[in-house]
């Protein structure tokens, strides 16, 4: 455990935290993602330090390639309008969770460090056997003793994606509506709650005009 | 001397940054991305916990079971992409609707 190994685990620590608190607090959603990024980064370079070089390789790749770019994609995809005007409504409410989630949280974790120091007792990490980690042992596990879990995640991808493209997809035109769908749609409805045009599922669909347009 | 205290430290306090983000924020984007924040805190406990609690000679005398805490974080990160894939469409078809994502407009089930 040489200085440098910590000094290696203070940086990366401290990359990942500011990572996370500039998700947190960014105003544009595209800082948060960016933050994400270094958060994910960060961890991955964790990884190797703890002899998981496997999975570093798939949080680089998974993460940064496919769910950061995700979120680019939408956060582009919406434009302006991906991020949200702030108000004021509710902040005292807000503020005082999660200042009391934070200081629960922090409480609970300086009475643990304080336990620990007392104790004197350290977790050691034994370093592995060569190998441990690699993509030969990690994948011999994965295909032995953890392939109903690894089969099961597969088919959770596959409904994933076919759900992800229905759900984002939507109804196309009122011809796929079942009878009473239509009958839904096209009555005009009794509105308690003020907008119905806006709040309406086939509000946009039924006449065939984009929202935008209509607005406009 | 380095333990296992860092990573489960380091590892505490990034899931209550993602904790506080996901209960402060109000936008559904951010809010995704704490539970991100989050789900790559629990991943960073779990490898670090496997590396700890390997027992000499593991890796030939118990071969399955060596690899335990670096397997769960694999399936955590399958199951997080099928989540985020949902999510944004799930946040596509409410912009669809409301154009807007601030969470607090999705009420299509008030009253």
């Amino acid at each position: 455990m040489s200085p440098l190994e910590l000094g290696y685990f203070y940086g990366c620590a401290g990359l990942a935290v500011s990572g996370a608190l500039s998700v947190v607090i960014a105003k544009n959603p595209i800082r948060s993602a960016m933050g994400l990024l270094l958060l994910i980064l960060s961890v991955a370079a964790l990884f190797l330090e703890l002899h998981a070089q496997f999975l570093a390789a798939v949080q680089l790749i998974v993460y940064a390639g496919a769910i950061v770019i995700l979120f680019l994609f939408v956060i582009m995809l919406l434009g302006p309008s991906a991020s949200t005007p702030s108000d004021r409504r509710g902040i005292t409410v807000r503020a005082a969770s999660g200042a009391l989630f934070a200081l629960a949280g922090l409480g609970t974790l300086g009475a643990v460090a304080r336990a620990a120091a007392a104790s004197h007792r350290t977790m050691p990490m034994p370093v592995p056997e060569p190998g441990f980690g690699g993509i030969d042992a990690f994948g011999s596990v994965l295909f032995s003793d953890a392939i109903v879990p690894f089969e099961l995640s597969s088919a959770l991808l596959m409904v994933a994606v076919v759900g992800a493209v229905a759900v984002a997809r939507g109804r196309q035109g009122s011809g796929s509506m079942s009878r009473s769908e239509q009958e839904i749609a096209h009555r005009a409805p009794p509105s308690p709650v003020g907008s119905a045009e806006q709040s309406g599922i086939f509000s946009h669909e039924v006449d065939g005009a984009h929202p935008q347009e209509r607005s406009a | 001397m380095m333990g296992v205290e860092h990573f489960v430290f380091l590892s505490a306090i990034l899931f209550i940054i993602g904790s506080v983000g996901f209960l402060v924020r109000r936008n559904v984007l951010v809010t995704l991305m704490s539970i991100e924040v989050m789900l790559n805190a629990a991943n960073l406990a779990l490898v670090a916990f496997n590396r700890s609690r390997l027992a000499p000679g593991a890796m030939q005398t118990y071969p399955g079971q060596s690899h335990t805490g670096q397997v769960f974080a694999f399936f955590i990160i399958a199951a997080e992409a099928a989540e985020v894939a949902v999510g944004l469409a799930i946040v596509l078809a409410m912009y669809r609707l409301r154009q807007t994502v601030r969470s607090d407009d999705a009420d299509l089930l008030r009253n």
